[in-house]
């Protein structure tokens, strides 16, 4: 139903985009009057007028009718037994849906059947008066859109506005939907500092969430806290982080920027045409693959080569999930070093090289510390690249929150303990549950601030240099 | 004149930028310790026959140079040149000013720590001092060395530009248009300077102002599409040109 009602919005705004653009040709050359816009335009607005008003009911009646038939259906339940808990309505209303939609199965009450009659019509209620709604309003907004017209209005402005209300209310939802992310993971967290100490959490030396079997964290014993409190230590984790990161940058940066320098500099345009887009290459492969890549082939190389050497190694190692990742980023690196090598002025090379610079003077004394701060950009860039990255981890890496600076035993992440804290079935209050979302918040700060830093420190040297 | 000298000496330079051809044929010869002045419509190829003097023409892949350019007697249009001991004996000035993204001291010390021309900080010191009076523009930064040379006005980053040409110590001194991105005063500082560098150095300047050829120059070279048309003393070219090319031009006929 939706999809035909689309499909005809699109149509009729297609149409009403070609009138409005005769019309105004025909209001023009009849009387002779200047145009204000292009025809173009006249025909845009009307579409305009066409399109949006049904588009923003439409949205707002998919949003609100299966609520407000729920709730007049589950009012009626009520009127039946009072006795109804909210749970008990839940289940009765979607058995009355599954049946509804022909896929049923259970027994059959009376008052199911009921239901279904009931939600029936309103489902045919609902159609209708959406129907009604919708051609009055297309009706109303396509005759104010050609009486407007018709004055020879000044479209091109009215369109530049509504464009502009469009963009805005784009923005305005990525800004909403971030805001609340970060405040549900906010709330989360605090049911969890309400349990753990958050300085345990954040200076805590262990981490070992298996230990908190407790499931209701508003009725935990003494001897339950004590042993809450010393398993929710999240320095394991952030050492582990920061250490694969460090492993995978000492892989990236240097491979990447080299490989960035050589394009921008020195490749010929042959050499450039094919060999940059399959470096890229390298970015689109799904994390996935990079992971059985660290876990099947580069594990086990390091073990098989650990054992000749009579080196403990073990299988899932912070050094092969460090490595691979780092191989993962290098095309972050150099694509954009090569771009910001590239956007530093050829003026700039002319002058070293007209004072008697060789091609790597040049680029090591000019051509880079112009291009650093782009430079530190893209490193920062790769660097929380590292640290989000989660599959490598899981498959590589291991799981065992070790506090170690060896990278041939295992350790974990930040990002893999979420994951193994949300699979499988949780209670969504228990602590070890929560306890993902503080990991998530502290990731989320920890970014956010080297991300300034990032800025402050680019900025500083901008202000610096130009 | 005072002298006879023949510092730079241009004969049969063909210049190709792949299939079009640049520069027909060119001799030239550039006088030691002179201004010459290099004048011409736009495209006529002022600033390719100034970019071979110094080879900055090997930077652009599908540039072929062919022919010969002596300096001082010796070929330079030769695979087997040191194209960085040739660039430190012949500076050059670019249109808009191009200041590294350094302070002002490192700007001028880019080139003798390059060279390997000061043994120690207090020769890098008296260097860029030096360098930057003959610019005349050690009074106007002498305070802020440390700041950035990006950070100067246009007129003093083109100073600037020079004091680090000057810096190597180079025996010519190319200029492709200096002041087109400067304003009267700044042109009119940057003129001076040139007056009192040629006492040292031989220049070559392009520039699009008949006027300013007219006040810096001793000797004038007009460029019509890539073909050298006439060289003379500047007085002779602009009182008396022996070619109706060079007279329509520069009397703003055309170009
Ligand atoms: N990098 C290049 N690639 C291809 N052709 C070029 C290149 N540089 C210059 N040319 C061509 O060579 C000819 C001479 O150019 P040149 O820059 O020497 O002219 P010019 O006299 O300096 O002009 P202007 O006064 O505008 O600076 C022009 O026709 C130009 O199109
Ligand atoms: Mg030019």
């Amino acid at each position: 139903m939706n999809i035909i009602i689309l499909l005809l919005v699109t149509i009729f705004s297609y149409l009403s985009f070609l009138y409005g653009r005769s019309r105004i040709r025909k209001i023009t050359s009849t009387q002779s009057i200047k145009i204000n816009a292009l025809p173009n335009y006249y025909g845009y607005y009307l579409a305009l007028w066409c399109a949006l008003p049904a588009l923003i009911i439409l949205l707002f009646w998919s949003i609100f009718e299966p609520a407000i038939i729920k709730y007049l259906i589950s009012q009626t339940l009520i009127q039946n037994d009072l006795n109804y808990s909210s749970e008990q309505l839940n289940l009765l209303y979607q058995k009355i849906r599954s049946l509804y939609e022909g896929n049923f199965s259970g027994t059959l009450t009376e008052e199911i059947k009921i239901g279904v009659k009931n939600y029936e019509n309103l489902q045919t209620i609902a159609q209708n008066s959406k129907i009604v709604l919708l051609l009055s309003t297309f009706i109303a907004a396509i005759s104010y859109g050609i009486f407007r017209i018709s004055k020879n209005n000044k479209a091109r402005h009215d369109v530049e506005k509504i464009l502009t209300g469009l963009l805005f209310v784009c923005s305005l939802v990525a800004i909403l939907t971030t805001m609340g992310i970060i405040f549900s993971l906010l709330f989360e967290s605090l049911k969890f500092f309400s349990a753990i100490n958050i300085f345990d959490f954040l200076f805590g030396m262990n981490w070992s969430p298996q230990r908190a079997f407790v499931s209701d964290a508003s009725a935990i014993t003494a001897l339950e806290y004590e042993n809450l409190k010393g398993a929710f230590g999240s320095v394991p984790l952030f050492a582990g982080t920061a250490f694969i990161a460090l492993i995978a940058m000492l892989v990236a940066v240097p491979i990447g920027l080299f490989s960035g320098i050589y394009m921008a500099e020195y490749a010929s345009s042959k050499v450039r045409k094919y060999s940059k887009p399959i470096i890229e290459i390298l970015a689109g492969i799904p994390t996935v693959v990079y992971g059985f890549f660290a876990a099947l082939t580069v594990g086990p190389f390091f073990r098989e080569l650990g054992e000749k050497l009579n080196l403990e190694v073990s299988s899932e190692s912070a050094l092969a999930a460090g490595l691979v990742m780092g191989v993962m980023i290098i095309p972050y690196v150099s694509s954009l070093s090569d771009d910001v090598i590239n956007a530093v002025p050829q003026s700039l090379r002319d002058g070293s090289y007209a004072i008697g610079a060789t091609k790597s003077e040049t680029i090591k004394n000019v051509v880079i510390p112009a291009a650093l701060p782009g430079i530190v950009g893209s490193v920062l860039l790769a660097v929380s690249r590292a640290i989000g990255e989660t599959m490598i981890v899981v498959m590589a890496a291991g799981l065992a929150a070790n506090l170690t600076i060896n990278p041939l035993e295992s350790t974990t992440t930040i990002t893999t303990q979420i994951v193994m804290l949300l699979i499988g079935d949780q209670e969504f209050d228990s602590p070890k549950t929560q306890s993902a979302f503080a990991l998530g918040l502290t990731l989320f700060f920890a970014t956010l601030i080297l991300n300034y830093i990032a800025l402050r420190f680019v900025k500083k040297y901008r202000e610096k240099y130009e | 004149m005072k002298n006879n000298k023949i510092k730079i000496k241009s004969s049969n330079l063909n210049v190709h930028y792949g299939e079009k051809q640049a520069l027909f044929d060119v001799d030239l010869d550039i006088y030691d310790k002179e201004v010459t002045a290099l004048i011409g419509p736009s495209g006529c190829g002022k600033s390719t026959f100034i970019r071979c003097i110094n080879r900055m023409n090997d930077v652009i892949d599908i540039c072929k140079v062919e022919g010969s350019i002596t300096i001082d007697d010796e070929e330079i249009i030769d695979k087997n040149l040191d194209v960085v001991g040739l660039r430190e004996k012949i500076g050059m000035v670019f249109q808009k000013p191009n200041p590294f993204p350094k302070s002002i001291y490192d700007n001028i010390s880019y080139g003798p720590t390059i060279h390997g021309l000061a043994e120690n900080k207090t020769d890098m010191d008296e260097i860029v001092e030096n360098s930057l009076k003959k610019a005349a523009l050690w009074n106007e930064v002498k305070d802020r060395l440390n700041e950035a040379g990006t950070g100067l006005s246009g007129g003093q980053q083109q100073r600037l530009c020079i004091a680090r040409a000057i810096s190597v110590n180079p025996q010519v001194i190319l200029m492709d248009e200096p002041c087109s991105a400067l304003d009267p005063i700044a042109t009119a500082k940057i003129e001076e300077l040139i007056d009192e560098l040629k006492k040292s150095y031989t220049i070559v300047i392009v520039t699009h102002s008949m006027s300013q050829a007219v006040r810096v120059s001793q000797r004038t070279g007009f460029f019509h599409l890539g073909k050298i048309i006439e060289v003379d003393t500047t007085e002779k070219i602009f009182k008396n040109p022996g070619n109706k090319m060079t007279q329509d031009y520069i009397t703003g006929r055309f170009g």
